[in-house]
């Protein structure tokens, strides 16, 4: 039962962790990957969907370092949303921070939750995007984009080897974006 | 005595109200001693007659005065000074403090709006804000969620409030406004949030809307005469703002207008450009989206369009087109002519005719741009004044979910707002310049109010087989439309260059140095380190006789999100990643105003 404390633990830094919220400056958090190994490992598979044993989305890197299709697309989601603000690759720049990093230490309910709903703290703001479907049919492709970032488990720039987009996750696409 | 005399000319003229062509406000703005509007003039040159600071002592100059503005986020635009008094601007929450050049700088007034921060997250790429306006005793402020306020110059009180726009559509503003005659010309900015893009003039003394054209839709709208307005020469024809789009995506169809704004007195007509059609992917918006992408020529009494100029027809990499409008009168061919000179994102810097819209020279202004061969300067052909695109490079004729690799300039633009400026003692052109390429992927998006509407991913990186850097500040030829010099920069240059009769250039850095070079030759003369990054714009002014140079540093704006991180290109395979400078590694955060002058 290591991993509901340590989800804990996460949770309850986030909320205290000025640099996430506040984004007032370009050093945020780091993350050290060797610390949420467990956090981040595949139990299983769903049609080309990797989740965790919390059954929390996450990422799947193959040996030769394809990567999984929810990661890919979620590098080309993130890089028409979400780099205006929080810079390439998720690496933050002088407007809001490092996003890889809160991908990592933010439970993952709650980094949804801040993505539909928007936050902030005086002039840092957040929007939301609960009625976009740009983001929201894509949330948890750049869910796990960011996370494999933050644990550096894909370098920055485009990933060059994608598996293929699994049935599944076309008719998934297709419903949600209408 | 000279001070007693500015202050009664500014309240006579706040006593007469405005004059049809306003020569009161036109002699402020000549006025070499002050800096009265953003542009330095009307002509968008950023000239100084003032030649005290030349290119002998400059190498002298110190820092007179500091001033801190108390806001972080990203400095555009820069102060003004008229009379006695500096009028000094801030990024969201939209600050102004006047100060008081006569008592040490002291705050004479501030003024600081109340705005919705849900305004912040809608605007693209940081809260900047390119300055306030002066004219007739007034300060206009053009808010971030498109408020614009009219403050009484000497004491800060509100005279007037107007809504340009409506921020939970995603309209927002960047820009400063123009005050012509009796009027304020005002943009919008949104283009990545699908708004409409539009130009309104209201009225300077009220703030009652005069007219309104928007960049695309029924004639009515974008204030055109089928006969008489005119493309490359001919007439535009009825409905050319809906018969170059599909259904009703013109409706949601961007060209907005959040750049630099010049107007010929002569002529009576206001020049500005309009930004990229949305969205970002070409394949959702088939035929050529005019107005996008166009200048345009307006009669500043009723905003009826003279001649539009569409540069980049369907646009396939968000080159939008509102970088300013330079106004000069120079000799071509033993001819006078009356020329203006645009250095488009697209990577061509335009010379035309500014009254029939005749276009003279395009020819590319980094030769790193490869998007095009250049444009059809045939005005028997077909293709007329359209640029000749390279298939490699077009991420329509790739098509969606294509990634089109090596595409130059970068979305960014081989140039973006940070203004030129023109020496009429050398006739050249001084251009900050970005020097990146980038990598681009349209895709299928869904339109909501309010948010993104973008449909592309883009990776950018250096200019390959260069220097390296990430820009260039170059001097331009706007009649033989060629490069004299070029000054390889680290970062992209996203200053506002200043030119003076002293002979010296300004332009800042994205590291935070303000650098004076030989308008001749290029060469360095002088630099100075400020503590932030510089995205403001360098300006002059003389107090009690002795000339000073401004300069608003604090890093951010596209540049800070784009370049903070440092820039990565995919194409060098791994082992490269990361090579490229950051510029968090060079700055950080920070608004400050530095004043520099000759020791005494």
């Amino acid at each position: 039962m290591v991993r509901p404390v340590n989800s804990l633990t996460v949770a309850a830094l986030v909320a205290l962790l000025p640099g996430l919220v506040a984004a007032q400056s370009w050093t945020d958090q780091p993350v050290d990957p060797s610390e949420h190994q467990e956090e981040v490992a595949v139990d299983y598979e769903d049609e080309g969907r990797y989740y965790t044993a919390d059954d929390v989305p996450t990422y799947n890197i193959a040996e030769d370092g394809t990567v999984d299709w929810l990661t890919f697309s979620g590098f080309r989601r993130y890089h028409a949303e979400c780099h205006v603000c929080h810079g390439p690759d998720g690496e933050g720049s002088t407007y809001a921070p490092k996003i890889k990093n809160s991908a990592v230490l933010m439970d993952y309910y709650d980094f949804y939750d801040t993505v539909v709903n928007g936050r902030a703290n005086g002039n840092s703001v957040m929007p939301h995007f609960g009625d976009n479907p740009n983001v929201m049919c894509y949330l948890d492709d750049i869910y796990v984009y960011l996370k494999a970032r933050g644990m550096d488990a894909v370098a920055r720039g485009r990933p060059a080897k994608k598996a293929a987009k699994s049935e599944m996750i076309q008719e998934a696409e297709n419903a949600c974006m209408g | 005595m000279k001070k007693l005399f500015a202050w009664t000319s500014v309240l006579a003229i706040s006593a007469i109200g405005a004059a049809s062509a306003n020569e009161a406000l036109m002699s402020e703005i000549d006025n070499p001693d002050q800096w009265a509007i953003q542009t330095g003039d009307y002509q968008n040159q950023r000239y100084s007659a003032l030649d005290q600071i030349n290119k002998d002592n400059v190498g002298d100059l110190q820092v007179a005065w500091t001033f801190s503005t108390g806001v972080l986020r990203g400095h555009e635009g820069s102060p003004l000074v008229i009379g006695d008094m500096m009028y000094v601007h801030t990024p969201f929450p939209n600050i102004v403090y006047a100060l008081d050049l006569a008592d040490e700088g002291r705050i004479k007034w501030r003024y600081e709006p109340k705005q919705d921060p849900n305004v912040i997250p809608v605007m693209c790429c940081d809260t900047v804000n390119r300055g306030v306006a002066y004219a007739n005793g007034k300060i206009f402020l053009h808010q971030a969620d498109t408020k614009v306020v009219a403050l009484d110059a000497e004491s800060g009180e509100v005279l007037w409030e107007a809504q340009n726009g409506d921020a939970s559509k995603g309209e927002t503003n960047t820009a400063t406004v123009l005050p012509v005659k009796d009027k304020i010309i005002v943009g919008i900015s949104g283009g990545e949030f699908g708004v409409r893009g539009s130009v309104t003039a209201y009225n300077m003394e009220t703030g009652e809307q005069e007219w309104r054209a928007y960049s695309m839709g029924p004639d009515e709208d974008i204030l055109v005469d089928p006969e008489n307005t005119t493309h490359l020469g001919e007439p535009v024809g009825e409905n050319s703002g809906t018969n170059t789009w599909e259904g009703d995506q013109w409706m949601i169809g961007g060209g907005t207008t959040w750049g630099w704004y010049s107007y010929d007195p002569e002529a009576d007509l206001v020049y500005y450009g309009t930004g990229n059609p949305s969205t970002w992917n070409p394949a959702q918006r088939p035929g050529d989206n005019r107005w996008s992408m166009t200048i345009m020529a307006r009669d500043p009494d009723d905003g009826m369009a003279k001649w539009f100029y569409q540069m980049t027809p369907h646009d396939e990499w968000d080159y939008d087109g509102i970088n300013e409008m330079i106004l000069t009168d120079q000799e071509i061919d033993g001819e006078e002519r009356k020329l203006l000179t645009h250095f488009d994102r697209n990577g061509l810097g335009y010379t035309l005719d500014r009254i029939s819209g005749e276009l003279l020279v395009a020819e590319k202004f980094d030769p790193a741009v490869n998007w095009t061969t250049g444009v059809d300067m045939d005005p028997e052909s077909d293709t007329y004044g359209r640029p000749e695109v390279v298939a490699q490079y077009s991420t329509e004729q790739n098509g969606e979910d294509v990634n089109s690799t090596g595409i130059c300039p970068a979305a960014l633009g081989t140039k973006d707002q940070q203004p030129a400026a023109y020496s009429p003692k050398t006739e050249l052109f001084y251009v900050p310049t970005n020097h990146v390429c980038m990598d681009y992927e349209p895709f299928r998006v869904s339109y909501t109010a309010g948010q993104p509407y973008v449909g592309a991913t883009l990776a950018m990186y250096p200019a390959p087989e260069s220097h390296g850097g990430m820009g260039n500040f170059i001097a331009w030829d706007n009649i033989a439309g060629e490069i004299k010099w070029s000054i390889p920069e680290q970062f992209s240059v996203w200053s506002g260059a200043l030119a003076t009769a002293g002979d010296v250039v300004f332009y800042g850095t994205l590291e935070g140095y303000l650098k004076a070079v030989d308008s001749e030759t290029g060469e360095e003369l002088y630099k100075f380190k400020t503590p932030s990054g510089i995205i403001g714009n360098v300006m002059t002014y003389t107090h009690e006789g002795k000339q000073y140079v401004g300069i608003l540093s604090g890093v951010g704006g596209w540049a800070g999100i784009g370049l903070a991180a440092g820039l990565t290109n995919p194409n060098d395979g791994l082992g490269a990643v990361g090579g490229y400078a950051a510029l968090s590694d060079y700055t950080a955060l920070g608004g400050q105003l530095t004043v520099f002058a000759l020791p005494d």
